[in-house]
């Protein structure tokens, strides 16, 4: 099987994670910017960070025959601080000119806060103004359906976004539909006990209209598996979904909505 | 038993053939569930807001029709749509701890 991994945090993995990726049919990984698990107290640390993104993590990548793509921005953790926040913005401009940035993200909110919703607009205004894609993060747990709502009002009301071209990842059952009737794509994250669960992300693909939605493990320093997505792939087939049908959700549709974005090429594509 | 009602987007499966592939995953998660309940009963001190949240979503459990997770998961949500002044920690703790 092939599949793409469209949001790994793979600076907090090890080479042996992109070895068994690859082994297990890995053709792609996107890397949004996130947060690091601590604060950073300066810019410096996200310059070094985009750095890291943009011209390390493919260099590890390509040891394993995978391209490596990154999403750029400061993500809502550390968005409480409104001036390092202006001041990480104020870098994004010359990172997004690197030849693997697909657009901003993981942007949105963590805990609903006034400051985490401004810095939102201004992602979202940054992301207009240089016609960027955009990548959405979803808070976890009881701040989810609020922050979900919260964000999706927010890139509605910017008026220009459009929402195809928007992925709003870690959804749940009770934040999926609500993503896709407002014609945004859906990413659901299979992260073992706060997000969804192998199983319950195919009983949702099995329940909604599955063209605009993604799987990713968001696989990171915490409690994660790089390789959720096969795993995924593997319980469709043990309860009779098609080849073309996985095929259609692992690889299929990471590659639709990302070729919005000419920089990302189709791997099958590539010799 | 309620009417099947399979998804649109499910190949059709028989109720042995779900038992058959996920039994015994749910009979391990409810029995440490159990465990977990007998474990707090043996300690001390008030009951904290996640675990009431937790009892208050197992009757939901029983429910005849489907979408019980989304039901137990809009349980467990702020229902406020005002963004907060400021944050009083960075984690969700599971459960909103203004649920009665
Ligand atoms: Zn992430």
């Amino acid at each position: 099987m092939r599949y793409i991994e469209p949001h790994g945090h793979m600076v907090s993995r090890t080479t042996d994670d992109y070895q068994a990726m690859a082994l297990a049919g890995c053709a792609a990984i996107c890397e949004p910017a996130f947060w690091a698990g601590f604060d950073r107290k300066s810019a410096d640390g996200f310059y070094d960070y985009f750095c890291q993104l943009t011209q390390h993590e493919p260099k590890r990548a390509a040891r394993y025959g995978l391209p490596h793509y990154s999403w750029l921005c400061i993500n809502p953790k550390e968005s409480e601080d409104m001036a390092l926040a202006a001041d990480v913005l104020a870098l994004i401009p010359e990172f997004l000119k690197a030849p693997t940035v697909l657009g901003i993200g993981e942007i949105g909110l963590n805990k609903n806060t006034r400051n985490e919703m401004k810095v939102l607009e201004q992602h979202i205004a940054l992301a207009v103004q240089f016609d960027q894609m955009i990548l959405v993060h979803t808070p976890h747990l009881e701040d989810k359906r609020k922050g979900t709502r919260l964000i999706m009002d927010c890139l509605k009301a910017n008026g220009v976004v459009k929402p195809e071209r928007v992925i709003i990842d870690h959804v749940e059952e009770h934040t999926i539909r609500d993503v896709l009737d407002q014609g945004f794509w859906a990413g659901i994250t299979l992260y073992p006990e706060s997000k969804a669960t192998p199983t319950r992300a195919v009983d949702m693909i099995e329940a909604v209209a599955a063209q605009r939605v993604w799987l990713n493990s968001a696989c990171d320093w915490g409690h994660s598996d790089p390789l959720s997505v096969p795993k995924a792939a593997q319980e469709m087939r043990r309860r009779g979904h098609s080849a073309t049908a996985i095929d259609n959700l692992v690889y299929g549709n990471p590659v639709k909505f990302l070729s919005q974005n000419s920089r990302f090429k189709a791997p099958a594509a590539q010799a | 038993m309620s009417t099947p009602q399979p998804h649109p987007g499910a190949p059709a499966r028989t109720r042995e053939q779900v038992a058959d592939l996920h039994f015994m995953d749910a009979r391990y998660k409810l029995l440490d569930l159990a465990a977990f309940l007998d474990r707090l009963d043996r300690a001390s001190g008030g009951e904290d807001h996640r675990v009431r949240g937790l009892r208050a979503a197992l009757p939901l459990l029983l429910e005849k029709d489907e979408g019980r997770v989304a039901k137990i998961l809009n349980l467990w949500s702020d229902p406020s749509i005002v963004p907060i002044e400021k944050a009083d920690t960075k984690a969700a703790s599971g459960v909103w701890p203004g649920l009665k």
